[in-house]
């Protein structure tokens, strides 16, 4: 035995030790990955040795070496070895591997339970120092379960030195198992006062911590917390303390009232800038943070014109020299900001001081500050200075970013404080001479969107926008400077939109056809040659009054002369634009040669200003009277008739007929490609009709055809010539028409002006706006020309088909996905849809009060028989909530739809547990047969209250109103008048009396609780439609006079209309 | 505190404590890519910067940068100042630290740490109180230390 220690020893010697292999490795800097293998395979073999001292050795630089970035995993057991030596200097080593190298996926880490409960009872205050330690690297949800009971025994150990560490490790502890902080929280809550400062702040910063993440429960600490922020002169606690009052303010208001004093003698008497800066945060920061942003108003005046003190102690921090202090000094400030703008525009001197700032990030916390400061006041100062600045600033980064900041400066919020434009363009061309923006597409798109928006301006802006154009060499001069060649397309579109205002247009028409243009790119000269056109155009205009003709002549020579150039353009856009002008301009020389004064007719090609125009501007524009847009103009080819009447044939019969043989040669891919293409270009088209929401019905009445025309479209472009696209789409078009024409009962339309309109609509992409293509800022407009409203009464209804065509595709998502879309309740009212809430019968609660329901009862489009409820669950009683299971007794019509291999009788588990004043939503999903008659479901909630474990039961009834399967389904007034006069329906009428509210509130409550849309609305007389789920269609006739309501309906199923009726009428006997 | 990091001029870590599990795969992703962004700085840029959802506090102290990463709420100043007292801690237990000290005594320098912040929050305010566990700790040790004089971090 003595021999063995001996020869361990002796072996040891020869060892490597840490320093070795630190020298080692400087030494073999350039192999020194090879080297590190080798000292790998060592220390593989040193801990394969039964020498612990060894060991540790080899562990130790197994430490480093993972330090490095080697993998030590396989190592972890022997790191455990050495855990377990009962030597000091060992387990020091082991548990500084075991908490370098172990993470919670660390199998090991299950073997060392018992070996830490040792070393933390250990009675060498070392052993479990260094045990806490290591624990708190590597604590996993099973030590924590396990240990936590040890630990916090030691919270309350004789040493100091061993109490704090525990405090702090509880922590950790905490995180792992909750479950174990009500057990510790009274000895925890014993540590604040403890008689050691080292465990009293290790227990503040415990708790503090706690409190971030749920505050609520930490309140009762509060006057506790108040003791010890008075008494303590520890920075480090009171920090930790003023952070926890952060957190605690915002639940209990009366606190706020209470700190002002303490709070406001630290600001003043602090000299540690970390406490200083912790008071203004959390005072003004933390506090004003959701969820009560009032209440930082209230604490502010509390406070001895408070938001001017702090402003003026960040004032004193960022007026320091210490780049630290500057930087948070303009974080906290910039934080401020958000709520008391005033108190911080009044130190803007000092923050346009920051601009000059050596450090950048110093100078971008100052920028983003500028951006919330200004007025209209200060605007022009302070972009004066950073214009200053953007011709100082070194580096293109911070230059773009100023640039940027600029614009957003002057544009934000639609121009509000921009007081002059000229002004503001001025800057803009300034802006232009910057070197080597990236960022000319943005000037460029500013330039435009006031020259448009700005009437008055416009003048001012063609006159430096020709200047631009005229000195256009100096912009494009070198290479570096082709971002800002970007605002040439803005010059010279401008300068021929708005050519009128020129002062020498032929000067400005000379500097765009100047042979350098060429250089430019194609876009960019495409706007120039199209732009050039229209000057020539005002050119001819000015010179044809003159009495020498030969200078209109003259003019259109050099257009010949100069055009050629772009005729020869690579760019598509430009050469077709060039060559189409150049012939114009010829034919136009041949006139004048004959003395023919053209300048008239050649303006007509531009005439007609171009404004602003509001995304849904279109609407406004009145129908010509006399104009019908639904008839025909030529009679329809009966073929398509033909076609009308059978659409399922065709459907059919189309498939096999040209889609199948060609499927192959189209891929997938190809096909998504263009499938996304073509929804791009409906979506931007205005003239695109799309599918009429009771195109629905059709698919639903045929299930499964319902994908069949995508599918025949996307194969009937077999080939990949680039013609055929666009005729594709052109089939599309069509063939979303037809279905919308067969599902409007086959409603005979002037099909000739419909190919026209969607054709034009084609060739005109970039035309006005659809509604889902909002561009210019409308509401912004400043010079808005909102055009007259002068909506007839079809125009209107049309509009609010949309509006409901739009809701409806929302709300099949909705439906689609199960579950509930950002806002979809408030959607949901306003839409008038399904959704209905209705609270359980009263006596539901006598029993037991821990639960409110509310439920809603929805169709499910996709599904004839399927209703989803959702029900809400709110816990309102004082306890937690688990295990919920909801079941419900079928009935022979209606079943509860259970999870397979469930038996039908098995309650349905509710996926989460409630804790007190929480509320939630489950969904169930119920499969009905018939939807003709209202039912009542019983059902009963099981659950478990956590205090006391014994399951409680509340039963409830689910009430299914045949309501609830209508579906609000939008209806135009011709197919409304077809279906009427199908004669397929059945009639039924009610009244009702002493209805005593207008009639579209009337009309709004039946849309409403009833899911009906109304068709259309005459005086005191509507129209109104709704669908069942299984396609039934209900039609209301709805008149008023005096207090009676006259409802007059026809429904194809009887029974079903009955009971709609009685609902409808149980809920105005309500009101 | 999430975590702390020593890392020389040349981007060579010295030390890493995480306070929060990570895998070792997303901790050399984090250390290699705050090492370029820290080293990336000029010298006279302020000490603090916003990576990620974290915010990060550093100091360089001769050759070597210390770094801290704090959650949003955490006081940068007080972060700042933990680093500074790390070091003094150093300086006053090595006498005079350089980086090669803490290169040959790591381990010295992890339990230093260790006696000093816990859990990733500061368990012993007082320089004195940590000096006095680490030399008590290490008089159950047999202690050998290298000193290495070169260039001091203080």
């Amino acid at each position: 035995m003595a021999l063995k220690i001996v020869k361990g020893s002796i072996d040891r010697m020869f060892d490597k030790n840490l320093q070795d292999l630190v020298r080692g490795i400087r030494n073999h800097k350039e192999d020194e990955a090879k080297y590190i293998s080798t000292c790998i395979d060592e220390i593989k073999q040193e801990l394969k040795q039964d020498n612990i001292a060894v060991k540790a050795n080899a562990v130790c630089k197994l430490t480093y070496l993972q330090m490095l970035g080697y993998d030590v995993s396989w190592a972890a057991f022997n790191i455990v070895e050495v855990m377990s030596s009962s030597k000091f200097t060992y387990k020091r080593i082991g548990y500084l591997a075991a908490s370098q190298c172990f993470h919670e996926s660390t199998d090991v880490i299950m073997l060392t339970t018992n070996q830490i409960r040792k070393d933390l009872s250990s009675p060498n205050q070392y052993d479990t120092g260094v045990a806490l330690t290591g624990l708190s690297c590597f604590v996993t949800p099973d030590l924590a379960r396990d240990l936590a009971n040890d630990i916090m025994t030691l919270m309350s150990h004789t040493k100091p030195y061993i109490r704090k560490k525990a405090v702090l490790i509880m922590y950790k502890v905490f995180l792992k198992y909750p479950e174990s902080l009500r057990p510790a929280f009274p000895r925890l809550k014993e540590k604040l006062e403890d008689p050691d400062p080292g465990v009293q702040s290790a227990a503040v910063n415990v708790i503090c911590e706690l409190a971030r993440r749920n505050p609520k429960n930490y309140l009762s600490l509060a006057p506790l917390f108040f003791k010890l922020m008075t008494s303590s002169t520890n920075n480090w606690v009171l920090i930790k303390i003023i952070k926890l009052f952060g957190a605690l303010t915002p639940l209990e208001p009366r606190l706020g009232k209470k700190l002002i004093e303490p709070l406001t003698n630290l600001i003043h008497s602090t000299s540690a800038m970390s406490l200083l800066y912790e008071c203004v945060n959390t005072v003004y920061i933390d506090v004003n943070t959701p969820p009560l942003p009032s209440l930082s108003l209230s604490l502010c005046l509390y406070l001895s014109l408070p938001p001017q003190l702090c402003v003026q102690k960040l004032r004193i921090l960022i007026e320091d020299s210490d780049q630290n202090l500057k930087y948070l000094g303009l974080l906290a400030m910039s934080k401020i900001l958000k709520t008391h703008p005033k108190s911080v525009q009044s130190h803007k001197d000092l923050i346009l001081q920051c601009l000059d700032d050596k450090d950048e990030s110093i100078r971008l916390r100052a920028l983003d500050l500028l951006y919330g400061m200004v007025s209209k006041k200060n605007l022009m100062e302070i972009v004066k200075k950073l214009m200053l600045h953007v011709d100082k600033a070194e580096g293109t980064t911070y230059r773009d970013e100023l640039l940027t900041k600029i614009i957003d400066i002057c544009s934000q919020s639609n121009y509000q404080y921009i007081t002059n434009f000229e002004w503001y363009i001025s800057i803009l061309v300034e802006l232009t001479r910057l070197e080597g923006t990236r960022h000319g597409h943005l000037i460029a798109s500013q330039m435009l969107d006031v020259a448009i928006r700005v009437k008055a301006i416009r003048g001012f802006a063609v006159a430096q926008m020709a200047t631009l154009l005229d000195n256009a060499h100096l912009l494009t001069g070198n290479m570096q400077r082709m971002g800002i060649c970007e605002v040439l397309y803005a010059a010279a579109w401008i300068c021929g939109e708005f050519s009128e205002h020129l002062e020498n247009p032929m000067q400005t028409l000379e500097a765009m056809l100047r042979p350098k243009v060429a250089t430019l790119p194609g876009h960019i000269q495409a706007v120039y040659v199209q732009n050039a056109a229209k000057l020539f155009a005002t050119v001819l205009k000015s010179q044809e009054g003159n009495t020498d003709s030969t200078a209109a002549q003259e003019t259109s020579q050099l257009m010949i002369d100069r055009l050629p150039l772009f005729v020869q353009s690579a760019n598509l856009e430009v050469q077709e634009r060039a060559s189409c002008i150049l012939q114009l301009v010829k034919y136009i020389q041949k006139l004048q040669q004959k003395d023919v004064e053209v300048a008239e007719e050649v303006s007509a090609l531009f005439a007609g200003e171009l404004n602003p125009v509001a995304p849904k501007a279109q609407k406004k524009v009145p129908v010509p009277e006399g104009l019908d847009l639904d008839s025909w103009i030529n009679e329809p080819p009966s073929e398509s008739e033909s076609e009308d009447e059978q659409p399922k044939a065709i459907f059919a019969k189309e498939e096999p007929k040209h889609s199948r043989p060609r499927r192959e040669e189209v891929d997938e891919k190809e096909l998504a490609k263009r499938r996304e293409a073509r929804k791009q270009e409906q979506a931007n088209n205005p003239f695109y009709i799309k599918a009429s929401p009771s195109s629905q019905k059709v698919y639903q009445e045929a299930p499964g055809v319902e994908h069949i025309p995508v599918v025949q479209i996307d194969l009937s472009v077999p080939l990949k010539v680039p013609g055929l696209p666009m005729s594709d789409q052109y089939v599309k078009l069509e063939e979303e028409r037809r279905q919308k024409e067969r599902a409007e009962k086959k409603k005979k339309e002037k099909k000739k002006r419909k190919e026209k309109r969607s054709g034009r609509g084609k060739k005109h992409d970039s035309g006005p706006e659809s509604e889902e293509d909002i561009t210019p800022a409308h509401q912004v407009d400043i010079v808005t020309e909102e055009m007259p409203e002068k909506s007839s009464k079809h125009k209107k209804k049309k509009q609010k088909k949309e509006k409901e065509e739009k809701e409806k595709k929302k709300k099949k998502k909705h439906h689609h996905h199960h579950h509930h879309s950002d806002g979809g309740g408030e959607e949901a009212v306003q839409n008038g849809t399904v959704e209905e809430e209705e609270p359980l019968p009263v006596s539901v609660f006598f029993c037991f009060l821990p639960l409110t329901k509310v439920y809603d009862i929805q169709g499910n489009l996709q599904d004839g028989s399927q209703v989803v409820v959702s029900v809400i669950f709110e816990n309102k009683c004082d306890s937690f909530l688990k295990s919920m299971e909801f079941n419900v007794l079928d009935s022979l019509n209606s079943k509860l739809q259970r999870p397979e291999g469930s038996g039908p009788h098995d309650g349905l588990t509710v996926p989460f547990q409630l804790p007190p004043g929480v509320s939630n939503e489950a969904r169930f999903v119920f499969t009905v047969q018939s939807i003709i008659m209202p039912q009542k479901l019983k059902g009963t909630l099981t659950f478990i209250v956590k205090d006391s474990s014994t399951h409680e039961k509340l039963d409830f009834k689910l009430h299914f109103t045949c309501t609830s399967y209508l579906i609000t389904t939008p209806c135009y007034s011709d197919a409304f008048a077809k279906l009427l006069e199908s004669g397929d329906l059945k009639c039924s009428s009610v009244r009702l009396e002493g209805v005593n509210m207008p009639f579209h509130h009337l009309l709004a409550r039946i849309c409403f609780h009833h899911h009906f849309s109304v068709v259309e609305r005459i005086d005191s007389c509507a129209s109104m439609y709704s669908r069942s789920i299984q396609g039934h269609h209900v039609c209301l006739l709805v008149k008023v006079s005096a207090q009676t309501v006259s409802i007059d309906a026809k429904c194809d199923e009887p029974t079903l209309l009955g009971n709609v009726l009685d609902e409808i009428k149980q809920t105005f006997s309500q009101c | 505190m999430q975590f702390m990091l020593l890392f020389s001029r040349q981007g060579k870590l010295r030390l890493q404590k995480w306070y929060v599990p990570l895998s070792d795969k997303e901790r050399k992703k984090i250390s290699r890519d705050l090492v370029q962004t820290i080293l990336a700085r000029k010298p006279k840029m302020c000490s603090f910067l916003e990576w990620r959802d974290l915010k990060i506090v550093y100091k360089r102290y001769a050759s070597l940068y210390f770094c801290c990463a704090v959650e949003d709420q955490d006081n940068e100043l007080i972060t700042l100042e933990i680093i500074h007292r790390y070091v003094e801690l150093l300086d006053k237990y090595f006498g005079s630290v350089c980086e090669l000290d803490i290169i040959f005594n790591f381990e010295k320098a992890y339990f230093i740490l260790d006696e000093f912040l816990l859990g990733g929050e500061a368990q012993e305010t007082s320089k004195k109180n940590v000096l006095k566990a680490i030399e008590q700790a290490d008089l159950l040790q047999e202690v050998r230390i290298f000193l290495y004089h070169q260039i001091h971090l203080l």
